[in-house]
């Protein structure tokens, strides 16, 4: 079966190798690392996010190695979210309640709102927003794109979708 | 040596053009075995014949036929009654009627000549009816520049990737919007200043709204989901949206993550709106320029580039038109 989990790594070298032994004791695949170096959180641990082809049942013991190790295990599970793609709002996209906008993708289950930067260059004016949108699969991502669609409609937002590789 | 005659209707900054490239190129066509002779130029003024053929030097200085017309004869009369084979349609266009192109379209379809144009607007309301005449009269319609300007995609898409299936086509089609979200990008200009920038250099209309609204764009989506994908279209039926809402804190935004934002028509989606295209992307093409990437089943992606506009390289377009309908062999001709 195919996990993710997310981990929080000390900046301080050999860590990631400390990450990966115990995946490795429990004879697991894994698929990809992403080390998000550039993206440190408040605590000063840096996020990394591992694609792992392993039995569920030996979950909760990597974790619990991992625990052991003094690394931070902020999700682990089913890997879901596989699709993601970059979207602009341009409009009054706080006066029509972005709060509401985020959730009602959130709230899909199937697709979430993972990164999101506003700019606002004055009152009357219209704002930006930008957002990273992650979803289960294409197809859930279609289906999230086609709701950002009809808030952006009735909220009169631009939504400004991306080109895809292929048609 | 084939003498080719050609009537040429409209005469601003295409037809200008036209008469120019035609020209210059005398010596080159003639290598070719083409001989073309402009035998009449028609514009809203009246109409300047001569048998032998115009001459640059006699009709380029001036902005209209206005001071050298010879006849007072209205374009349709000209198409009917002057010996000419092939008329060059560069009319202004007009997409909710077609007209006065359309009715000088269907004359010189149904009088036997070849059309070659520049010219949105018939193709937009009538392409179907268009191409029947032609074939009934068993004669060509060619209208590469009307899509891309002089960057080839039509004549691409029919003869060298000829035997592809063509799954779809998108793409920047106007230039006058790339240049407007180039410089809103560039510079962090508010779009009111970089639209007046593009009308002080001539890249945008006094009245831009064709060009800004997404209109133009709209035209050729409507015009390739025709002539390629077959698809009996009407202009009503593309989604249009254009790029006045665009703001530069969007473009910064949009930069900031490894894009740009661009006005890209889709066929057979048949939408055109603003799309983030990543900065990398062969589409992500600056300042006037037009790009399409053409997705094809056997040759995967093919993208072009040029430039979408000029009177220069518009009439590139259409002599490149004019010389392929007399270097066309049918398959079996050759045997």
């Amino acid at each position: 079966m195919r996990l993710s989990m997310e981990l929080e790594l000390q900046d301080v070298p050999g860590q990631l190798l400390l990450a990966l032994q115990p995946i490795k004791d429990a004879r697991g695949n894994i698929i990809s690392v992403v080390h998000h170096r550039d993206r440190k959180t408040p605590r000063g641990t840096v996020p990394v996010r591992l694609i792992v082809e392993m039995d569920r049942s030996k979950l909760d013991g990597v974790k619990r190695d991992l625990e052991k190790s003094g690394i931070v295990v902020v999700r682990a599970g089913e890997e879901r979210f596989i699709e993601e793609v970059s979207v602009i709002l341009v409009g009054h996209v706080l006066d029509s309640d972005l709060g509401d906008t985020v959730s009602r993708i959130d709230s899909t289950g199937y697709a979430e709102v993972m990164d999101l930067s506003l700019s606002m260059p004055g009152v009357d004016e219209p704002s930006s927003a930008y957002m990273k949108i992650r979803a289960t699969g294409k197809e859930e991502m279609q289906r999230a794109l086609k709701i950002l669609r009809e808030v952006g409609a009735q909220k009169k937002l631009l939504v400004i979708e991306p080109v895809e590789d292929d048609l | 040596m084939r003498e080719v005659r050609i009537s040429l209707i409209g005469y601003g900054v295409v037809g200008h053009g036209v008469v120019d490239v035609i020209g210059r190129k005398r010596k080159m066509l003639r290598e070719l075995g083409l001989d073309l002779k402009i035998v009449s130029i028609t514009d809203h003024t009246g109409t300047l014949i001569e048998e032998d053929g115009i001459s640059g030097e006699k009709v380029l200085g001036h902005r209209t036929l206005q001071e050298i017309a010879n006849s007072e004869m209205s374009a349709k009369e000209t198409i009917r009654s002057v010996n000419s084979e092939l008329v060059v349609e560069v009319t202004p266009t007009n997409i909710v009627h077609g007209q006065p192109g359309l009715g000088h379209m269907e004359e010189a379809l149904s009088n036997g000549k070849h059309v070659v144009t520049s010219n949105k607007g018939p193709l937009v309301v009538a392409y179907n009816k268009l191409k029947r005449l032609a074939d009934d009269n068993g004669v060509m319609l060619k209208f590469e520049a009307t899509v891309g300007g002089t960057m080839p995609l039509i004549n691409l898409i029919e003869r060298t990737l000829v035997g592809n299936t063509i799954l779809g086509i998108r793409g920047i089609f106007n230039g006058t919007c790339n240049y407007i979200l180039t410089r809103m990008a560039d510079e962090q200009y508010p779009f009111s200043r970089a639209l007046a920038e593009a009308q002080e250099l001539g890249y945008a209309e006094a009245d831009p709204t064709y060009d800004i609204e997404g209109v133009d764009t709209a035209a050729k989506i409507v015009i390739l989901a025709n002539a390629i994908f077959n698809m009996n279209v009407k202009y009503s039926d593309v989604q249009v949206r254009g790029i006045t809402e665009i703001t530069p804190e969007a473009l910064a935004l949009a930069k900031k993550h490894g894009y740009v934002i661009k006005l890209i028509g889709e066929v057979p989606a048949l939408t055109v709106r603003p799309m983030l295209v990543p900065i990398r992307s062969p589409l992500a093409v600056g300042s006037t320029l037009n790009a399409a990437a053409i997705y094809t089943d056997l040759s995967g992606t093919i993208t072009v580039t040029g430039l979408g506009a000029g009177g220069v390289e518009t009439a590139a377009a259409i002599l490149s038109d004019i010389v392929s309908i007399y270097r066309t062999k049918r398959v079996d001709a050759i045997f």
